[in-house]
């Protein structure tokens, strides 16, 4: 099973060197990595995808919890929450008919059409992983030439009091 | 060079400026630095130029590898940090594996190295090595100083993560001009760190399950591990001990944590450990592992350790808990605050059924070696030690046999009085730990039983135990083997041993040199030429007063025994197997 991992961490430089270290230096994959600003700026948020059992799940939630740069660990699978992938793909077009297939689904997705070339076309996509992924199996008969992921980022529904406090 | 912009940042106009190597020197003295281990360089010229007036005594080492084991000897003997000092580039890898035996056996370290200036990082500058990118593995923590006005923040966290939660080395990395650089920063009053809180709030609900547990066992066992020693656990460890009659048995790191004089003490437990320990594992109902991590080493196959035990694992690491065994109830928190903890709800016990058989194996298999008559054996050699020093040398030991003999046949009393390179298995570690040891010890007997193998891996450093006066015996253990390899090569690769011959005995034709002494090299001639006082000895009865004039002399000493070759340590659990596979030639 997948896991979101929420991180909050110190804005710091090589703070993304050491997570990034640890996870791969236990053996564990880490399927997406997202980071970026939060409203206080020294403090960036992480968020990571690991597949793995709960077992290696939690070994990975207590490594990272345990770095010094590190402020809080989340495991946002446990809790309520909404997950969000950008994707940015670019579809080859053999024809009109084909162009307006694409551009059909791409509706059924409320994906945007943000580039067309005279053979493919470049959809912007946003969802959660499941519908990302339904997405990208109902393009691949159309042949993707190209595509960029931002990776999953994840926040809680719930007040953050409830988030799993370091230590 | 960007002394200006750090100048003007500087902001009470009533502080005196001062230098970034001015901030390392002061950083180190309030931090209670006694001894500083080191190698100087081009990128750490500024810091010793200042330490040209340092209050603390400076150990110049032959090896950066020799600093790091003897700030790391001179923590483990003390139990305050370490602290060394080295330059960029060669000297700053020289220590990584003193930085990652320290790691793995969580003691307290500040290495500091030198780097070149910021505006070179990254351009392949002479001397330069991504260090904070090599020892992230290896430390708890690391920390590149990118301006002056950070170091003084810098050095009190780097000491205040080094020594508390579960301790480890952290290094500071400070680059040429941040030394060379003025700031008015002065050091924090207390340290606080938004990201880190070494501290667990004891659980009440965990303790009162935990004393529980203890009250309905009917075979518990106390299985003890290095996190004792660094919690200062010994006392209230005794006390939970006597009060349930509950037996001890400890792994290799926390060796002396419980009197092994005690009728309660087990000994080691694991691979090497006694009998008695690993059968009490293996039918024990309850098992209590206070600051240990359930080694490998220790726990052989994973899935049939202590099985007909529940568990219970008391750790200040929050991630050790059930990383490889289960544990049916954890306990995050430093040992000895959890022990107190439980203690007034944990109901006199005597277990008498369960001591006695407990008291049945003892008996039975104690720590045994054969006797032999034409050869000298490690074990004896161990057994006077202990004898010799009425059981107070603080034992240092190297990696292998040697290791493994010394813990084995020696009665351990006191904590921090056997010290050893545990998890990582560093050869070379014991001379200079020793020194570092000593340093830290002064007046106390120091032994490092080492072998022939590990002992010419960083023999330079015994130069420096003769230049500060640092009177440790080296006992080197000297079977003409790489001991431990060779005893594996025996016992599992059908007797075939590959690269293990030390001495010309048994070598092949090509490879002899007639016109050299059979043992090679001559341990006493490279002891006197560093100025050390050595002797080789062949027997029983010269072992006594070698030891006894050793200790009672106050100089730098190497004995070399000269001992069976082919003795092997036992009991022997192999690798990955359960305690009924345990091997056990005594006789």
């Amino acid at each position: 099973m997948k896991h979101i991992i929420n991180c909050l961490v110190e804005n710091q430089p090589g703070v993304l060197a050491r997570i990034v270290g640890l996870i791969s230096g236990r053996g564990y994959n880490i399927e997406t990595l997202n980071v970026g600003p939060t409203a206080d700026p020294t403090v960036s948020k992480m968020t990571i995808v690991v597949p793995g059992d709960s077992h290696i799940i939690e070994q990975v939630t207590h490594q990272l919890s345990k770095q010094v740069d590190v402020i809080e660990v989340v495991n946002m699978t446990n809790r309520r929450h909404l997950d969000r992938e950008l994707i940015l793909v670019r579809v080859a077009t053999v024809n009109h008919h084909t162009r307006a297939e694409i551009v059909d689904l791409a509706a059924l997705f409320m994906a945007r059409v943000v580039a067309v070339q005279e053979d493919s076309v470049t959809i912007q996509m946003v969802g959660n992983q499941e519908t990302v992924a339904d997405f990208l199996r109902l393009m691949k008969p159309y042949s993707i030439v190209d595509i960029s992921r931002t990776g999953v980022i994840a926040v809680g529904r719930d007040a953050p009091e409830s988030a799993a406090k370091k230590g | 060079m960007n002394d200006k912009a750090d100048t003007d940042r500087s902001s009470p106009a009533t502080q005196p400026l001062k230098t970034g190597a001015q901030c390392v020197v002061d950083g180190l003295v309030k931090a209670g630095c006694e001894v500083l281990f080191g190698y100087p360089g081009g990128a750490v010229l500024d810091i010793f130029n200042c330490l040209y007036e340092a209050p603390f005594n400076f150990v110049l080492t032959r090896h950066e590898q020799g600093a790091v084991h003897m700030a790391d000897g001179y923590a483990r003997a003390t139990g305050k940090a370490g602290c060394c000092l080295v330059t960029s580039g060669p000297g700053a890898t020289n220590t990584v594996t003193g930085l990652a035996t320290a790691y793995m056996d969580g003691i307290p370290l500040v290495c500091i190295t030198g780097q070149v200036a910021l505006n070179m990082i990254g351009n392949d500058a002479f001397q330069e090595a991504d260090v904070i990118g090599i020892t992230r593995p290896v430390t708890k923590h690391n920390f590149l100083v990118r301006n002056a006005d950070e170091l003084p923040d810098i050095i009190a966290k780097a000491f205040y993560i080094a020594t508390t939660g579960k301790p480890g080395p952290v290094v500071i990395d400070i680059p040429k001009n941040v030394q060379k650089a003025k700031t008015a920063a002065v050091p924090p009053e207390k340290v606080t760190m938004r990201a880190y809180h070494p501290d667990v709030p004891i659980n009440a609900a965990e303790i009162a399950q935990f004393a529980e547990r203890i009250n309905r066992a009917s075979r518990p066992l106390l299985y003890v591990g290095g996190g004792a020693i660094s919690g200062g656990a010994a006392e209230v460890l005794a006390q939970l001990a006597h009060k349930a009659n509950i037996p001890v048995t400890t792994t290799l790191m926390a060796l002396g944590i419980f009197p092994e004089t005690d009728p309660l003490s087990l000994h080691m437990l694991g691979m090497h450990g006694s009998v008695a320990a690993n059968y009490a594992v293996d039918h024990c109902d309850l098992l209590i592992s206070a600051g240990a991590r359930f080694d490998d080493r220790v726990t052989g196959k994973i899935s049939s350790f202590a099985s007909k035990a529940a568990i219970v694992h008391i750790d200040i690491d929050r991630s050790s808990i059930s990383k490889s065994v289960r544990a049916d109830l954890g306990v995050h928190g430093y040992v000895t605050p959890v022990l107190e903890a439980v203690l007034p709800f944990v109901k006199p016990a005597e277990h008498a059924e369960w001591l006695e058989q407990v008291n049945r194996w003892k008996e039975r298999f104690p720590f045994a070696y054969p006797q032999s008559t034409d050869a000298l054996m490690p074990q004896y050699v161990i057994e006077q030690i202990d004898a010799v020093s009425a059981g107070k040398a603080v034992v240092v030991t190297d990696v292998g046999q040697n290791q493994m003999w010394a813990a084995q046949f020696f009665r351990y009393t006191r904590p921090r009085n056997f010290i050893t390179s545990g998890g990582l298995g560093t050869m070379g570690f014991g001379l200079p730990a020793a020194i570092g040891a000593q340093f830290g010890r002064r007046g106390e007997p120091v032994v490092c039983v080492t072998g022939d193998g590990g002992v010419q891996m960083n023999f330079q450093e015994l130069v420096v135990a003769v230049e500060h006066r640092v009177p440790i015996v080296v006992v080197i253990l000297n079977n003409g083997f790489l001991g431990m390899v060779r005893q594996w090569q025996e016992l599992f690769y059908g007797r075939r041993y590959s690269g293990v011959m030390l001495s010309q005995h048994g070598r092949a034709p090509n490879e002899e040199i007639p016109e050299a002494p059979g043992y090679l090299p001559d341990f006493v001639k490279m002891a006197e030429a560093h100025g050390a006082c050595a002797r080789r000895i062949f027997k029983e009865e010269e072992v006594g007063p070698a030891l006894r004039e050793a200790l009672a002399s106050g100089k730098t000493w190497v004995i070399e025994c000269i001992v069976a070759p082919e003795a092997n340590v036992f009991p022997m659990i192999p690798p990955g197997s359960h305690v009924a596979e345990m091997i056990n030639r005594t006789v």
